[in-house]
Parts: structure tokens; sequence; C-alpha cells
């Protein structure tokens, strides 16, 4: 068990090295690229040599890769080009306002669409199963802006219960929070309900449960001791993946409600050109990325006799 | 038994193998409106050339409303946008514009996953070490953002969104096709193959593959959707295929600054957007059904 | 046996059937059964022929697409099929309970064993957690589980096959029930391991008087287990009576067929060779008229079998419960026909085709425990394959025998050269090839060696027509070249494994386990091979159609003077065809020699207690009984001496434990790796006792000259 946490542990870190290695050689390749940049387009090649010598930009490329990630993981990723602020002092309390996104989010959307996928798996073919199972796949099938579109449309446009935009330019506001909630919940929920459905399905097919049930076991016990422990073993490695997967519905629904979030800063970046920015948001996107993909093996491992006890 | 026996043996034609497996798809309602939906779309696509349409780019009038009718007698069946431009035409052109670079990004990603998952699924040690990290190190990126960055630095054109579906899809065909080649490989006939000493090549392109293609056709068709999922995304985001051609995704962009008295700008295309994702979704799952009862 | 007693199970008229999209599939039909208390029922059957669905009936947990059509399942005098669920509830698990046949899935993979033991007295009798954890504890203890507290406290893949079939046993006997139902239970078990499941299941009813219904495709299990026995044949039974009356006195033709199928002690390859069941079981919704077995008959009879559906009916002047569903059965005498098929030609035997000299195969293996880790010794050695040495000659039959994990197939891979060998050589046509890899031979050599597979499933290519995969056996070979060549061969190699030519297009999904294991053969020979190593090609496949794909497989060596490596489990079938056999055990070869040198004093005690394991469907054949404690030890982590010493019966002390035993040689072809001197192991006892011809009851005629 020890060996495996630090086994991945160490593949973690070789990931983070690489993408960091990546994303610097792809941004800061180009040394006059990166001054004209921060200096402007009309900048004269004098003023970027200066600039560039400054800033230590003339020493070889791997000695600058050394420094920049050694900042980096201190947290200074260098000014934004467009706030002109250090990007620290805006990553963070965007990256706070998407976490009470996601908060709010997997409050809901867990035990939701557990419940909804272990009511589905456990009979297959009836018909909760099908109503479950349809009314998933078509949650998910509407992308998050398209949802989004048809939500304002209706709650925004037509009755009018709700803001179009979640900017909260006057303070926090839950009611801004629930159309972007919403709009995630409806695309997310439908995989990990489909996919708990699939593994307690599986299960519930088992020879094991047939044991249990044919061992005269109640059926509630059947579910409770023998099946949800099984099933749920599945689910739980997608609900820590689905991080990653929040992280790109969370640019669509935060640039659609324009909320003061993580992906929405990203994009702006991106579209601007601010490369500091995006370096810092892609640093700290692949490393939730990649955390939970550690926390969902250990668990996995975890959860599972046969593999923890081997 | 003679040798004449021989000569009068029949071989089904492979045509006819292609219409059963299709015939199929019938035990599946789910499947079949899925099918239908995804067929309505693409038989859009393709006539769309010959469909008596406005012309998608023409200002006309601004903001007609659904069903209205120009003085000059045209009707605007779907309204027309704030430029004056035929929405019904546009969601039409907007189809084939999708699916065509859908299907080119699918397919390309599909080759490289494919190849990739074969070579790490077959070959093991150092090729599948190495292969299988440079996919980790790509699916540690959420797609989004792998995405943007490509196409913001690339810059938006269709060519370069192929090329950023193929780094955000081909590490995941890498690993399901990787994950059918080991179970695969440990199949009899594989162990027969080997046995007479064929080439790995032939193996892995004529042993493996075919019988990999059950869960890679459910798996092509849903990608099939994400992709078409990624363009409108991009388009959304001011990323995607560059205007003034007919794009669903920047035409939502469009809309929605003025939904709140043209809503039906940004709803049409929301709704055939979704109707077509809908479809890959459901023929997938169709497909999903039926090949588990075998 | 009181008669006036209650029967505890009573299966009237039991009609079920299936529903698919194809349609009503009528699985099992008529069926009706009675259990006495104490009684052992035997379910004998091929694949499919519906045992399992009776037994399920029986549960009442028929899945959502089967369902009882008509008929009354009474238990102890209540009709189980008019019960609720709650009533069902009760009854299942105490009253009634159920062995399965892979006791790795029957276990739920994440609940301690503790659990999943205690919950049946728990749910079922009013007692508390104490009490319940003493009675699954002495329980574990009875079935003889060593160690049962720490059972108690394992995880299901923390044990062994065997172990965890105990301790589903333990599970099903825990509040006692009247009636065990058994579903192949030792199916997925090594034979030895399997001897042991038998001898509790044996002792079971005559312990706890429980009633059982022991279902088997194996009539040699039925023997050893059961009082009664039931024969069914495509859903419904065709022949019943006691084990004695209907072992020594068949009378349906298949039950007879069935006999001429399997391989016992009097069967013999040349003089009375198997005699297999032409054709194959119908599919349910495929049965012909009037007598389903009809079109397979040796006796049909047009006219008659194939009117009306024909009755089950008492065979008068036989034991009383003895009956038969055939209408000719006063009419066809079968002692008039030899047991066996025609006799055929015993073989000559060539020179040496291949030569193995001290071969050994070790894998490296990287340890990553911590403890590993801390010593820094991290490479460990599997010796797969110890100090190997045989050979054979042309046309020769060598059988390879031995249990799981002891190295039949790694010797197999690197004789086909998947893998290099490690050490020493094998000589075929008189090269060395251990170390040839196969892409390095040459395509005479490949072409010269090739293989027949195990597993039906997958032995053929799924997306490739049947004609392609031979033709490119022969196109890669460069036995021939020209299309039409090519095509012609592959027909004439559809005639020689008797299938039809027009199996050409078809594809391996449109075919049954029996057909793919030909085509398997055609492939083989396609190449003209002068050796074919076959590994296990017929223990997936029912009796009747093993039987015919053993003779097919024989017929064709016989023609073209083939060498033929056996590789099998079952000592039955390997002292039948085979002219030599190497026992191996755990990577060595603990004893070699000519068929008759190892079915006789002096044995090793590994091929002894083997013996002793393998069931025979014979009354009249009497066994030595030799059971082997404990399990197979882990390739991984072998004994440090003689590699049997952990089970070893004969065990003679440290030295065993210690040192390698040394290869004794009894005769020029005999040799035994044990520490006991040849003269002792001289002394003991034959294993089987086959009864002379003169003395037997039902066959009289056995042809004298197989023993
Ligand atoms: N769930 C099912 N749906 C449809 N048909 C089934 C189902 N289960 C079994 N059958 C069919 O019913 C018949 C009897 O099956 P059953 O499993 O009882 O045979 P069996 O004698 O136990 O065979 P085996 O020796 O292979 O276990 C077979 O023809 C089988 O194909
Ligand atoms: S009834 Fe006829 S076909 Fe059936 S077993 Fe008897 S003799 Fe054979
Ligand atoms: S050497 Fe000892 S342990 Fe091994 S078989 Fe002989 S007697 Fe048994
Ligand atoms: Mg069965």
């Amino acid at each position: 068990m020890l060996i495996l946490i630090l086994r991945r542990l160490g593949s973690m870190v070789l990931i983070m090295l690489v993408v960091s290695l990546i994303l610097f050689a792809i941004f800061e390749t180009d040394k006059l690229a990166v001054a004209g940049k921060v200096l402007g387009p009309y900048s004269s090649t004098e003023q970027r040599e200066i600039w560039l010598e400054e800033n230590g930009y003339n020493q070889p490329f791997f000695t600058r890769y050394v420094i920049w990630a050694g900042n980096a993981m201190r947290g200074d990723f260098g000014q934004s080009l467009q706030l002109k602020v250090p990007v620290s002092q805006v990553l963070w309390p965007r990256l706070a306002n998407t976490g009470i996104l996601a908060l709010c989010l997997f409050a809901i959307m867990i035990p939701l669409s557990l419940f909804m996928g272990v009511l589905a798996g456990m009979k297959e073919g009836s018909f909760q199963d099908r109503a479950i199972t349809v009314f998933s796949v078509l949650t998910t099938s509407i992308p998050e802006f398209a949802s989004a579109t048809l939500l304002t449309a209706v709650f925004v446009f037509g009755l009018g219960w709700l803001p179009g935009t979640s900017s909260m330019t006057a303070g926090f506001s839950f009611k801004e929070l629930v159309l972007p909630v919403l709009v995630l919940l409806l695309y997310d929920f439908g995989y990990i309900t489909r996919m708990t459905r699939a593994s307690m399905a599986e299960v519930m097919n088992s020879q094991y449960i047939r044991t249990a049930i044919l061992k005269g076991l109640p059926y509630q016990r059947v579910i409770m001791r023998h099946a949800l422990r099984n099933a749920l073993i599945a689910p739980f490695t997608v609900i820590v993946l689905q991080l990653n997967w929040l992280l790109s519905g969370v640019i669509v629904v935060e640039v659609f409600f324009a909320y003061k979030g993580f992906g929405k800063l990203l994009l702006d970046a991106a579209l601007f050109g601010d490369i500091f920015v995006i370096e810092a948001c892609t640093l700290v996107a692949v490393f939730v990325a990649v955390a939970s993909q550690f926390i969902s093996d250990i668990g996995y491992t975890y959860l599972n006799p046969r593999i923890r006890f081997s | 038994m003679s040798t004449t026996a021989a000569n009068t043996i029949e071989r089904p034609s492979a045509l006819s193998r292609f219409f059963r497996g299709l015939g199929l798809l019938r035990e599946s309602p789910i499947g079949m409106f899925g099918a239908a939906l995804v067929l309505f779309w693409v038989t859009m696509a393709i006539i769309a050339p010959i469909l008596p349409l406005l012309d998608p780019l023409a200002a006309i009038m601004p903001f007609q409303k659904i069903g209205a009718v120009a003085p000059d007698g045209t009707t605007f069946w779907l309204g027309t946008d704030d430029k004056g431009r035929d929405i019904l035409s546009r969601v039409i052109w907007g189809s084939q514009r999708v699916l065509v670079w859908a299907s080119l990004a699918t397919v390309v990603a599909y080759f490289f996953g494919m190849l990739m998952g074969v070579a790490a699924g077959y070959l093991g040690g150092w090729w599948d070490e190495v292969i299988s990290f440079i996919g980790n190190v790509l699916l540690s990126f959420p797609v989004m953002i792998l995405y943007i960055l490509i196409v913001s630095y690339l810059g938006a054109s269709g060519i370069n969104i192929v090329i950023a579906v193929t780094f955000a899809s081909a590490p995941g065909i890498m690993r399901i096709v990787r994950g059918l080649i080991l179970d695969l490989r440990t199949r009899d006939y594989i162990a027969a193959a080997q046995t007479r000493g064929e080439p790995a090549i032939r193996i892995m392109l004529v042993e493996l593959l075919p019988n990999a293609r059950g869960p890679l056709i459910v798996d092509a068709c849903l990608r099939l959707g994400y992709t078409v999922v990624a363009i409108a995304t991009l388009g959304f985001l001011g990323l995607g295929l560059p205007p003034p051609d007919p794009d669903w995704g920047l035409m939502i962009k469009e809309a929605v600054p003025l939904g709140s008295f043209a809503g039906h700008m940004m709803v049409i295309p929301a709704l055939a957007l979704s109707s077509l994702i809908l479809g890959f979704n459901l023929l997938a799952d169709g497909l999903r059904e039926i090949s588990l009862r075998d | 046996m009181n008669n006036q007693e209650q029967p505890v199970l009573d299966i009237k008229d039991l009609c079920i059937s299936y529903y698919t999209r194809a349609g009503e599939i009528p699985a099992v039909v008529d069926f009706s059964l009675t259990v006495k208390p104490g009684e052992t029922i035997g379910i004998v059957g091929e694949s499919g022929c519906g045992k399992s669905t009776v037994a399920m009936a029986i549960m009442q947990h028929m899945g959502s697409n089967g369902g009882i059509k008509s008929g009354s399942i009474k238990f102890k005098g209540r009709d189980m099929t008019q019960m609720s669920d709650e009533e069902l509830r009760q009854l299942r698990g105490s009253e009634v309970s159920m062995i399965y046949q892979e006791p790795f899935a029957a276990l739920n993979p994440s609940l301690l064993l503790r659990e999943q033991l205690m919950e049946v007295p728990l749910t079922h009798e009013d007692i508390n957690r104490e009490q319940a954890y003493e009675r699954a504890r002495e329980m574990l203890a009875n079935v003889k589980l060593p160690d049962p507290d720490r059972i108690m406290n394992s995880y299901p893949h923390q044990l062994s096959g065997g172990q965890q079939q105990r301790v589903v046993i333990a599970m099903g006997l825990l509040s006692k029930p009247a009636l065990l139902l058994l579903d192949e239970p030792t199916t997925a078990l090594d034979v030895t391991v399997e001897a042991g499941i038998v001898k509790l299941i044996a002792d079971i009813s005559r312990k706890y008087g429980t009633s059982q219904i022991y279902i088997s495709h194996n009539l040699g299990l039925i023997l050893e287990t059961c009082d009664r026995v039931f024969v069914m044949y495509s859903g419904e039974v065709v022949e019943e009576g006691t084990i004695d009356s209907l072992f020594t006195w068949p009378r349906h033709p298949y039950t007879h067929g069935l006999f001429g199928c399997i391989p016992l002690p009097t069967a013999d390859k040349n003089a009375a060779p198997l005699k297999p069941i032409r054709g194959q079981l119908p599919l349910p919704h495929e049965r012909p008229q009037g007598c389903y077995f009809g079109p397979r008959c040796d006796h049909f009879q047009a006219g008659r079998c194939d009117g009306d559906k024909v009755d089950i009916e008492h065979v008068t002047g036989s034991a009383e419960d003895h009956m038969v569903r055939c209408l000719r059965w006063q009419e066809i005498d079968h002692t008039k026909e030899a047991p066996g098929g025609e006799a055929k030609e015993a073989m000559e035997l060539g020179g040496p085709v291949l030569e193995v000299n001290q071969m050994k195969k070790y894998y490296e293996v990287i340890d990553s425990s911590m403890k590993a880790l801390i010593s820094g010794d991290r490479v460990k050695y599997v010796k797969a394959n110890e100090e190997l040495n045989f050979n054979a000659r042309e046309g020769e039959t060598v059988a390879i025998v031995g249990e799981s994990g002891c190295g039949k197939s790694t010797f197999a891979k690197v004789l086909m050269g998947l893998e290099g060998g490690t050490d020493g050589e094998i000589k075929h046509d008189g090269k060395d090839v251990s170390e040839t890899l196969v892409r390095d031979r040459t395509d005479k050599q490949i072409s010269s060696l090739q293989m027949v597979f195990q597993n039906p499933s997958d032995t053929l290519n799924p997306s490739q027509t049947i004609g392609g995969q031979i033709s490119r056996v022969i196109k890669k070979f460069g036995v021939a070249s020209d299309k039409d060549e090519v095509f012609n061969m592959v027909m004439k190699l559809l005639d020689t494994v008797k299938l039809p030519r027009d199996f050409y297009y078809r594809r391996p999904r449109q075919l049954s386990g029996g057909q793919k294991q030909r085509i398997g053969i055609a492939r083989a020979f396609a190449g003209n091979p002068s050796t074919v190593i076959a590994d296990e090609p017929v223990s997936a496949l029912d009796v009747s159609v093993a039987a015919a794909v053993t003779e097919l497989l024989m017929d064709i060596q016989r023609e073209n003077k083939t060498t033929l490596l056996f590789i099998s489990h079952d000592l039955s079938v390997v002292r039948y065809l085979s002219d030599r056999i190497v026992v191996m055990y755990l990577g060595h070869i603990m004893e070699r020699g000519t068929t008759e040198e190892i079915f006789e004093p002096p044995y090793h005690p590994y091929t002894e207690a083997l013996l002793s394991a393998v069931p025979i469907a014979d009354p009249e054949v009497t066994k030595r009984e030799i059971l082997l404690e404990g399990n197979l030890p882990s390739v991984m982590n072998p004994p440090k001496g003689c590699p049997f010493c952990t089970r070893c019966p004969r065990r003679i002390g440290d030295i065993c434990d210690n040192e390698m035993p040394p290869e004794r040689q009894v005769t020029d072809t005999h040799r035994i790796k044990c520490h006991i001197p040849i003269e002792e192991l001289q002394k003991v006892e034959p294993v089987i006792h086959v009864p002379a011809p003169e003395e037997r009851l039902g066959k009289p005629e056995v042809p004298a000259s197989t023993h």
C-alpha cells in the first residue's frame, strides 16, 4: 500500500514536471515575443532587449525554467498583463469563487446521482430504470451553453425569476448561483448516474448477490450490505475524476453567466494572450486534475479489499 | 465429396452482412430514435446545397420572428437574426459545417489513438510505458483547457480544431484500445498466430484490431457527440470556426446578449445542437445494448 | 430408507421456459423428481440440457426472463411455486441451500467471510452474534478447514479455490438445511482438490442427514456421491434409477451412448476405442418430433420414434424405480453391442522426433513488497520448469499430466518458441529449438511443430472466416500458393475433420464448440506437422463431443504418423490415448514411464494420489482412497526440498523437506523422483482395481486385449 502511494506520488510529480516544462516551452521559448507581450506591440527591439536583460531572460533555457518553476511553486506567477496586478492576487480569489460553485454543485449532485443510479440499477429494465436512464441521457446531451441558453430563455426572459448574470457585483448572492449550478448539475449528474447504474446493475447480476438472495437475507440487507458497497467503488473514482471535468465545464458556465471564477479568468487570459495568467491557471488546473487522479487511485485501492490485501 | 462441390459454395456478400447488422438496431427503440436524429442531420448536411434555402450569409431583414413573411413573399420559417440572415438556412448549413469538421477530427483522433493503443497493448514493455505516459500527461489537462490552449496558441481554424481534438481525444481512445487489446491478446487465436510466426504488425492490425471493433464503434459514436460539443463550445467561446460561415456555437454566442427580445435566435441553434448530440448518445446507447445482448 | 416418510422434495411435471427475443425457449419439459430424507440425487447431462435450470427453479430464482409454466415443486408438502416472497425467503438458506460452480464468484469480494457466514444464522434464527460466530467457526472446522479463526477474518480472495468452496459449503450447511443443491461444485477445482470436496459432500448426508441434489456432467462424480441418478437430455429425464441399476444396466440408448464416450478403464485406443454419439444436442426450440434423441440414436425407427412424445416408463424386471423414456428399450439388447467402437490397428512407432534434455524455464519477477525493497532482494525466480527430460518418437503419443500451475503450458510455450528456455535443450527433428524464438525459426521448423488449443470459444479469430484462417496457414507455410490449390486443400482439410464444405465462408460465431475444435485441428495439421502439441483439447467439450474430437485427433495422427504431445489434467483420458506419460508437479517431472508403468506400482506418491482422485464411472471398479491435505503450493513460493512434501501422505521425514529427491530409475523407460527407495514403492497395492471380464455383472463382453 505504502509502495503504491509512493509510486503514484512519483508519477504525479513527474507529470507535473513534464506539463510545466511543456507550458514553459510553449510560452517562453521565444524570449522576444514574451517581452513583446509584456511591453506591448509598439515597444522597440531595444526596449525588449533591456527588459529581457533586467528580468533574467538571457540565461539558458533550463536555468530559466528552474527559476520559473521554483517561483511558481512559491505561488509567484509574475504580473498579469491584462489586469496589471500580480497573478496570484487574482488567481486565489477566483479559485475560491469557483470552489464555492463546485461545492454547491457536489453537495447536490453526489447524493442525487448516486441515489438515482442505485435506484435505476437495482432493477434492470424496470420502469424506474428506463425513466432514469432516458432522463440522464437527455440532460447530458445538452451542452452546457445550450442548456444555459434554454434555462435563461425560460427563467430569466420568460418567467423573470432569476438574474441572467452572476457577476455578484452587489456582493454575494445565492440567487445568482442558482442558474450556474443548475446548468452544471444538468450536464454532469447524468454521467455519474449512468455510471452508478451500470455498476449497480453489474453487481446485482453477480453471483454473490444471487448467493445473498438465496441465503434468504431480507432484500434490504442484500442491497445495503452486499450490493452497495461493491457497486459504489466505481462511481467513487468517477466522482473524484469529475473534478477534472468540472474544470472544463466551469469555463463555459462562468463565461456565460459572467461569474468571476477561475474559468473566466483563464478564458479571458487566453483571448488576451496574458501568458502568465494562462500558465498559472493551467498549472493549477492540471494540479487539481492530477491530484484528483491520485486520490481516486488510492481510494479505489483502499475500497477494494482484493487489492488492499495483496 | 467431389471437387465440384467446392464450386457450389456460396459466399455471403459483404452488403448483406452490413444490412443484417443494421437490422439488429431495430431491437433497440432508443437506438433507433438516436439513429433517426443523426440520420436527419446527416441528410440535411448532405442535401443542404440542393435545398431551396435562402443565402445563409445574405442580410435580408433583421429580427424577424419565427414564420414571418417578407413583403416579397419569402417566408422566414425560423425567423432571422440581428443581421437579417435567415436562421433556418444558417442552422442547416451550420449542421454541415459541424458534422464535416467533427467527423474529420474524430477520424484523425481515432487513427492516432488506435495506433498508440494497439502498440501499447500488444508490444507492452517500453512501448507501453512511454505511450501510456504521454497519454497520462495529455489526459491530465482538463479537456476544455487543452482546447483553449491549443486553439488560442495556433489560432482558430478548422485544421487547428482537428489538431486540438486529436490531442484531447487520442489519449482516451488509446486507453480504451489498449485495454481491449490487453484482453484480446490472451486469446488462443493470437497464440495460434504467434506460433505460426506471424509478424507483429499483422497480428496487431489483422488479428487484433478487427475484434476490438464492437466497443470502438460505440465509443466512436459517443466521441462524435463530444466533438460536436467541443466545436460548438469553442465557437461559443469565440475560439471556433471563423465567421461569417454559420456555426452553431457562434450563433448562440451572438444571440445571448439579445436574448431578452429575440429569444428564438438563441433557442433554435441550441435545440439543433442538443438534438444532434442526443442522437449520437442514444445511438451509442442502442448499439451498446445490442452488443451486450449477443 | 423408509418409503412411508414424506419426501423432502417432490417435483411434478415441471415445465420451465425462458422468454427471449427469439421467442419462448422451453428449457425443461415435464420434469418429475422426488427426494427422500437423507437421500442424494444426481442429475447428470450435457451442457444446456437444463440441469441448472432445474436447480434454480427449486430455489425459485429464475432470473428476469425465466418462468415456471406448469407443474409443482413441493417442499415438505408445501408447493413452492405458490409461496409468497416472504415465505420463500424464510425457506432459502435455512431449509434449502445451494452450492455453486464457481466459489470465488459466489462470495462477496468486499465482505469479511465472518460477516457472510454469520448472517445466515442471524437471519434465520433467534441468536446473538457470539453464538452465530461460534456456530460459523464450528462449521468451518467441520468442513475440515484448518485455522477457522483466521478464515473467519479473511476476505474470499485470500483463500484458495478449494478453501473457498469449503467455505461456501459451510455457509450452506450453517442452518442445517433439509435440502442442499450442488450445481457442479467441483468443476472449477483441481483433481486432487476435487477429490477432497467430493469426500466432504459424500459425508454430509451421513453426518447431518441432509438430502442433496448433486448436479454434474461427470458420471464418475455422480457415482461417487449419489444414491439415485437422473439422466437428462434436452430438457427432459430420459432415464432414472439407482446408481447400481443404472450404471450396470443402462437402458436408454443415450445413457448407453454416454458410457461409450467416456474413457473407462476398459477402453483402449486400438482394441476398444471410444464410440462417440453422432450429431449434437438440439437447441430447445429445434427439438425433433417424438423422441428428442431420435436424430442421434442408432436404434431410431422411422414411423415410431418420430411419432408422439415418448413417455417415461418403468423398466420391468429391474429395480423398482428404474425408469426409461424409450419406446424400444425392451427390444434393444445392449449386451450385443461391443462397448466400444470398431477396433483399429495399433501404430508402429518410428525414430525419435523430440528430445527434451535438462530443459529449464525460469521467469524473473520483481518482488515489490516492502521487505524485498529493504533487503534489496528484489528479483525473484519463478521456476516454472525445472530440468525436464523426456523424448517422443514418431507416431507416439506422450501425455503431460498435472494440475494447475505445474508448468505444462510453460513447457508448451517454450517448445512453440513463444518464449525462450532458460537452460537445457529441446531437440526437434535433430535441431535445438529451445532458445530459438518463433520469429527466428524457419517456416519449415514452424510448420512442423503446431498446436491445438484448449478453449473452443477463442481458438478461432471471430472476425475472419473459417476458410480464410485455414488458407492463411497453408499460404504462410508455403504448402501451396496458387489460389485454387489452396482452396482445394482447405476443402480437403474440412473433409478430413468431417465438417461440411460450406463452412468455408462461415464465421466462428456460427459454429458449436466441437466444430470449432475440429477447425482448430484442421488448422494445426494444415502445414503437415511432424509434432502436434494439444493443450487440453477436449476438456471444455461435452462428453459426447469430446469423444468424437479425441477420436478424430487420433485418426489424423495415425494417418500422418504425427507425434502427439497431449497435455491434460485428466488421467483417464490420458490412460486411454497415450503411449507414455509424464507426470508433473510444480515444474518438476515427478514420474515418467509408459502408460502401463504409470498405472501400476511402483508409483510416485503424487501419481498414486492423482490416480485415486480421478472419478471412474464404473461401479465395479474399486479404488484405494488417498486424500491429499492442504493446497497446491504456489510456484512463486515452492517448498525447499521435494515439491510434493507439503501434501505427501508418504513423507518420510525431514529429508523430504530439505532435499530435492533423486530421480530413480525403475526400468529403461520408467523414472520416479522420490526419496523412498523403489523397492518400498514396489510394495504398495495398485490404486485402481478393475474386475476381470468374467467377474462382471453388467458388461460381459469386454475385449480380452485390454488387460
Ligand atoms: N437466462 C436464460 N435465457 C434464455 N435461455 C436460457 C437462459 N438460461 C438458460 N437458457 C437455456 O436453457 C437451456 C438449459 O440451460 P441450463 O443452464 O439449465 O443447462 P445446464 O444443463 O445447466 O448446462 P451446463 O452444463 O452448461 O451448466 C439451454 O438451452 C440454455 O441455452
Ligand atoms: S425412442 Fe427410438 S429414437 Fe428414441 S431413444 Fe428409443 S429407440 Fe432411440
Ligand atoms: S520425496 Fe518425500 S515428500 Fe517427496 S514424494 Fe517422496 S516421500 Fe513424498
Ligand atoms: Mg449449469
